[in-house]
């Protein structure tokens, strides 16, 4: 082949390879233009809520609440019927291993440097009440010298940033737009990264129905204007629901009213459920 | 009968809800098959796109191995599931912020990405036979050659090129894909265990060592079967990939430690109490001096010496087996042991592992060694060995 034969034929495939690195260069920049659009929404910070406008009733309009949950440690007394009533109002499963709602109890013991924690389904607690359809803490510090005890309730967060909402793979669990965090169970595929991925522990696996399961504040009791089962059982007023755009209800006169914190804040959940009157070890 | 609900011992203080054992062995054994997978192709890519010529004898069978252990990858999962029969949920309305929900694409597009290499690879072979065979093995690779018989030198160059460009991109899909494995345990923050940016890199190197590892053995067990002699200058290029692995495998575990002792945040007290209790045997003596340190030093001395014949292959395939037991025990001591530690950080549970049942040993055994069925039957179908007149071209 002749010199002159092969100039054009380089000098198309020059052409060529310098259109093709400025069609590159278009590709990597809208690659990367897409990258940076794309890191907000799959972070932890900025979980949407899904569009719609009013439900799950005609007469409630999702929009128009924003739930929260307040406890106060100070005032629980351990009783547990908080416990019981979310067994029997959400068809929990009756055993001592799964809870929406559970009662945790610390006790500092004089010269002991360590907090004693257990909770109802401790199996000391267990054999005291006799099955594990009812709950009651054992009386096993009687003896003891107690220096300080308290006990926390506890139930999902209901985060702003929940953990589990960002790993599930389907969606099937979501944050509705009054704040609440729920679970299809009509969708849910059974893989439970959820139950590992929140960092408080507030989920369980129903093995019966092959689903992700936890605390729905009582969706359908709050969504006609009642209160969820446990705080309408709380003999002492341990437990505080309302609406927080509501100035007046009880949560927001409880988290105005007091020095409220929340569990594990540099998880970056940010709970919508406050306490007070818990102690350091708690989380 | 198995009782519904697996209900674990524990110490100390931990969530009730934690007290049900969530992930299987089967959730360990996925991604050991993922890591095999990455690994065998990186032999394969080693020969196809960085020229490693030693490695020619396997790089076929690197292809089909990692084909093999690729179609299993799934197997554990769906027989996790709650509802496997919703497990196209997350791929049909895949959430968009679920790590999980990216498996079926990666997956399917890496399966593709090897169906087609290997295709392309096994091209003259498959039209050859198509031509040579009657009968119903005619038809299946008269089937295979999508029409095409085409198989002259011109032809052969475009297809080495396909072969070439296939491979590169399988090198980021393949250990994109294992990375990714460890992104979903190492971004959740809800365990100090798992919580950790070096996971996806601490997977993607023990992955690389598994999978050569399976290799030289399959390699040396296929030479025994077959009756011919080990190709030594081969199984040592399979011993220095893995001796060069180890090593970086070996450094990021270790870092990886250091930190979380080092940074000594909430709950490292319980995690000290549980690597030197019970996690003592499975991970410092079994992972790490049996499956990694010991091998490292036999290669070490091997390669030194210049060891070769007999003593070279009993080295190389011991080593290789106990590569591959460290690399189960890493996936085994990360997530069983990360449950086993509470996320109170003031207490441990105590997995039970079961023989049978859906999730039980017997079920991750299978799981694991079913692959090598298929790799059997792929390997008659396609002869992967280099040595044989009927070899696919390189």
């Amino acid at each position: 082949m002749k010199k002159e034969d092969t100039k054009p034929t380089l000098e198309a495939r020059r052409g060529f390879l310098a259109r093709l690195a400025g069609a590159a260069t278009c590709a990597g920049a809208a690659v990367g233009a897409a990258t940076l659009g794309a890191i907000p929404a799959v972070s932890a910070k900025t979980e949407a809520p899904p569009p719609g406008d009013s439900f799950p009733t005609k007469d409630y309009d999702w929009t128009k609440h924003q739930w929260g949950f307040g406890v106060d440690a100070t005032k629980c007394i351990g009783c547990l019927r908080c416990v019981e009533a979310c067994k029997n109002e959400n068809n929990v499963p009756r055993n001592a291993h799964q809870f929406r709602t559970w009662v945790e109890r610390y006790v500092h013991i004089e010269g002991e440097e360590e907090v004693r924690i257990d909770s109802q389904s401790d199996p000391v607690n267990i054999e005291a009440s006799g099955s594990e359809k009812e709950f009651r803490f054992a009386n096993r510090y009687k003896d003891a010298k107690v220096d300080k005890a308290f006990f926390v309730p506890k139930l999902c967060n209901h985060c702003t940033h929940p953990s589990c909402v960002q790993v599930c793979p389907t969606g099937a669990t979501y944050r509705t737009k009054d704040g609440v965090v729920l679970i299809d169970h009509g969708y849910c595929i059974g893989c439970r990264y959820c139950v590992q991925a929140c960092p408080y522990g507030a989920r369980y696996f129903n093995e019966e129905e092959g689903v992700s399961d936890k605390c729905t504040w009582c969706y359908h009791r709050i969504t006609k204007g009642l209160q969820p089962a446990c705080v309408e059982v709380c003999p002492v007023g341990a437990r505080v629901f309302g609406d927080q755009k509501d100035k007046q209800s009880p949560i927001s006169l409880f988290i105005r009213n007091n020095r409220v914190q929340v569990l594990k804040p540099e998880m970056g959940n940010a709970p919508n459920v406050f306490y007070v009157g818990i102690d350091k070890e708690v989380n | 009968m198995q009782p519904i609900i697996d209900f674990v011992p524990y110490t100390g203080w931990v969530y009730p809800n934690e007290t049900v054992f969530e992930w299987s062995i089967l959730i360990a054994v996925y991604p050991y098959l993922t890591g095999l997978v990455a690994g065998a192709f990186t032999v394969s890519s080693l020969y196809q796109v960085f020229g490693f010529e030693r490695l020619k004898p396997v790089a076929h069978m690197a292809l089909l191995t990692s084909l093999s252990f690729m179609i299993f990858v799934p197997t554990p999962l769906l027989l996790h599931l709650g509802h496997p029969e919703r497990a196209f949920n997350s791929t049909i309305t895949p959430h968009l912020t679920s790590a999980m929900a990216m498996f079926g694409f990666f997956a399917s597009f890496y399966v593709a990405l090897l169906i087609l290499e290997g295709w392309f690879a096994y091209r003259p072979f498959i039209v050859d036979q198509a031509q040579k065979r009657t009968g119903l093995l005619g038809k299946f690779y008269g089937l295979l050659t999508l029409g095409s018989h085409d198989v002259s030198e011109n032809a052969m160059r475009y297809d080495r090129k396909w072969i070439f460009a296939l491979a590169v991109i399988g090198i980021p899909a393949a250990h994109g894909l294992h990375g990714y494995v460890g992104f979903m345990y190492g971004s959740l923050k809800s365990r100090e265990w798992w919580s950790s940016d070096l996971m996806p890199v601490i997977f993607l190197f023990s992955a690389i060592i598994s999978g050569v590892s399976l290799l030289a053995v399959l390699y040396v067990v296929s030479c025994k079967l077959r009756k011919i002699a080990v190709d030594l200058g081969c199984l040592k290029g399979l011993a220095y990939t893995i001796w060069a692995f180890i090593m970086v495998a070996l450094v990021l575990e270790g870092l990886e430690f250091a930190n979380i002792v080092y940074k000594g945040r909430e709950g490292v007290d319980m995690i000290m109490q549980y690597v030197t209790g019970p996690l003592l045997i499975p991970y410092f003596i079994l992972q790490f001096a049996v499956g990694a340190i010991a091998p490292f030093l036999w290669l070490s001395y091997m390669i030194w010496r210049g060891t070769s014949g007999r003593a070279l292959v009993i080295g190389v395939t011991t080593c290789a087996c106990l590569v591959l037991f460290s690399v189960f025990m890493m996936r085994w001591n990360v997530v069983i042991g990360g449950q086993e530690i509470s996320k109170t950080g003031k207490g441990l549970m105590s997995y039970q592992l079961h023989w049978g049942g859906k999730e039980g040993a017997l079920v991750a055994v299978l799981l694991t060694m079913a692959p090598l069925g298929v790799l059997y039957i792929l390997t008659r179908l396609f002869p992967p060995w280099s040595d044989d007149a009927t070899h696919a071209h390189s």
